[in-house]
Formats: structure tokens, sequence, C-alpha cells
């Protein structure tokens, strides 16, 4: 992630990391994760699920930092984070 | 699947599960539109609210976003045409302990209900109605509504609407309604606090949300799928908190004022009862 100056905190904060659950058969492929993540972590895959809809997947070069707009923005409950533990 | 997804994990469960009746997933609503989301909102507004679940009852009418009531894991209704605000009426007299919920839509509730909706709003009954707007009947094909603004076409307006629309905010307040707002699915964090407030409030209170219609409103008026909606709502949309809801109407293309509009306290229909008899 891109810092425009070093925060004060940075040694105590750690920033979380987040991985990106699909429910393949749930997804329509809209889209909406894709265009509305701030982190553009997540791309369109060439994959399609079963009703021939694409499947979104993961960027690997990019960090989730588990702002759960995905999971709030797709219509389909389809999509959601769990935290990665950093131990 | 030959292929497999990069950095995904593939799950069969969503968190959020426990709100719906997953055996009825994925629903029958278009790839993009917004009332999948705005249910999200919805359960998540709920989550946080801290309600008891056996204390929350949801009564929907006809029509795509009627079939909230029926996805999500609580006690809930699916009425007949326009039909939900009285059986909400009802369930609350009947349980002044419940917290009823109507979900439904624009075509349901200020279409064929449209005089239950102001006379709820006139008697302050104690009840959240979340009021999607997507601009026409879309289950039935795209018919044109109460709210289809000026101009717009639809399969049974193919020249352009001539009549002018209802503004649901407007209409709400002019009727008494004491929480009065209005979102767009895009709007997805301040419509959950929007919801959760709306829960909370005690009396008539009225949410509407505006919705993406890819499949007929939105083909016939060339505004794309529901993605470029969402972008037209994201650099059309005008946050404006306590405006007049007067100003509150929507032209064809043009902006869409957002915000709570309304939020005061009135005795609801149930206290005046309790003094007076």
């Amino acid at each position: 992630m891109k810092l425009w100056r070093k925060p004060l905190d940075q040694d105590r904060v750690m920033i979380p990391h987040g991985e990106v659950h699909i429910i393949i058969e749930r997804c329509k492929g809209c889209e909406l994760c894709v265009t509305y993540c701030p982190c553009d972590v997540l791309e369109m895959s060439r994959i399609f699920n079963a009703k021939g809809y694409s499947l979104p997947q993961v960027d690997g070069s990019k960090d989730c930092v588990i702002c759960g707009l995905c999971e709030m923005i797709c219509p389909e409950f389809a999509i959601y984070i769990e935290e990665v533990s950093h131990g | 699947m030959n292929e497999e997804l990069s950095n995904v994990l593939i799950s069969k469960e969503h968190p959020m599960d426990d709100y719906l009746r997953e055996d009825r997933l994925p629903h029958i609503w278009c790839s993009g539109c917004g009332l999948g989301t705005i249910l999200t909102s919805f359960v998540s507004a709920l989550q946080k609210s801290g309600l008891d679940r056996d204390k929350v009852a949801v009564v929907s009418g006809i029509g795509c976003t009627g079939r909230a009531a029926g996805y999500l894991y609580l006690d809930g209704f699916h009425t007949t045409h326009g039909r939900a605000i009285p059986f909400a009426t009802g369930l609350k007299l009947g349980n002044p302990e419940l917290k009823v919920v109507v979900i439904s839509g624009d075509g349901d509730l200020v279409a064929i209900g449209g005089n239950h909706f102001i006379h709820a709003a006139r008697r302050n009954m104690d009840i959240t109605v979340i009021c999607v707007n997507n601009f026409n009947y879309g289950m039935t094909s795209g018919q044109m509504g109460p709210t289809t603004p000026t101009g717009a076409r639809t399969s049974t307006s193919p020249y352009g609407n001539h009549e002018p629309p209802f503004s649901v905010p407007y209409l709400a307040a002019a009727s008494g309604a004491t929480y009065v707002a209005r979102w767009t699915s895009l709007h997805i964090r301040r419509l959950e606090d929007s919801i959760l407030e709306a829960l909370n409030k005690k009396g008539f209170s009225v949410v509407e949300i505006i919705s993406p219609c890819p499949t007929y409103y939105g083909k016939k008026n060339k505004m794309g799928s529901a993605l470029q909606q969402m972008k037209y709502y994201h650099e059309n949309s005008v946050i404006r908190h306590g405006s007049d809801p007067a100003e509150s109407g929507i032209d064809l293309g043009g902006e869409i004022v957002v915000g709570c509009f309304i939020n005061k306290d009135k005795p609801t229909f149930l206290d005046s009862q309790k003094r007076s008899v």
C-alpha cells in the first residue's frame, strides 16, 4: 500500500489482511465488486459457473484490507472476506 | 471447470446465511439488480440493531421487491398486491411488541397501495417502510408506474411518459411520516445507517431506495447495464440532509437528491389511542 508520509503509529498499527471467499453457484457476474473495490483487489476471470456467468478472482499483486465493501455491495450474497491472522 | 480462480477460496456458506433462507438462493433477481444489495444492507442493519429476531416481522407485497420477505429467515408474510401496509398495521396492532418492517416496491406501495401508504403515515403507525424504487413494474416486464419520470420510455409508454411522477419522500412527508430518507443502492453504508435509524425510530418511518433495473427500465431508457446505472448514481446523486422534500423530484437523467429529509418525533397511533381511551 502506498503511504504519502510515515504514520507516527506505524509500528503499532497492523494493516489487516483478508482473504476472499466466493460462493460460485450464487454469483451472477454483475462486476459490482470488481468495479467498486477501493484497493482494486478483484478482477474478472475467464472462468464461468454452471449458469454461464463469469466469476471474479483476486489479482495477486494487491492486498485486501477488509473494508467489506464487496461483501456489502454484492447483490447475491456470493462474496465475503475473512481476516488472516498475522501470526 | 478445468481452470481455477486465482487466490480465491471457494465457499458454500455466507456469514449472513443465518438471516436468509439459503435453500432459496441464488435468488431470482436479475444480475446487478439493486434488490440484493438492499437486502444485504437491511440484514446488516438488523444485526447491528441488536433486535431480537423473534420480535421482527417482515411484510412485503407483490413485485420483484415482494420476494424479499421470502428470502429472509424471519417471520414474514407475502401479501396481496398493495396490501402490505394494511397487513403490517394489523400485525402491529395485534402485537405491539413486534417490530414490523414493510419491504416493498414503488408500484406496490404508492400505486395500488397509495391510499394505505398515506393513511398509515397520517395515523403515524409505528412501522418501518422500505420502499424500493426502480421507476417501473419490473416483474411484469416494465410497465410505467406512478414514479416513472416524465419522458421515460417503458413498455406501456413507448413514446415517453407524459405524466408527472410522484416523489415518494414528498408524499411521505406531506402525509405526516416521522422519518423520511432516500438513498440509492450505491450508498450502501449510509443506507445501512439510515435503515438502522428508521428501525429505531418510533412512528411511521420511510426509507426510499433508488435501485437499478437493468432488464427493463435501464434497457428501454438506454441507461446501460446495472454497473452503468450505478455509475450514473455515483455521478448524479447529491446528499442534502434536511432539505425540503418538495425539491426531491427526479427528472429523467437529472440529479438525484438523497439524504435524510425528515426526522421528527410525534405520538404514534397506539400512543394517541392509549391516551384517549
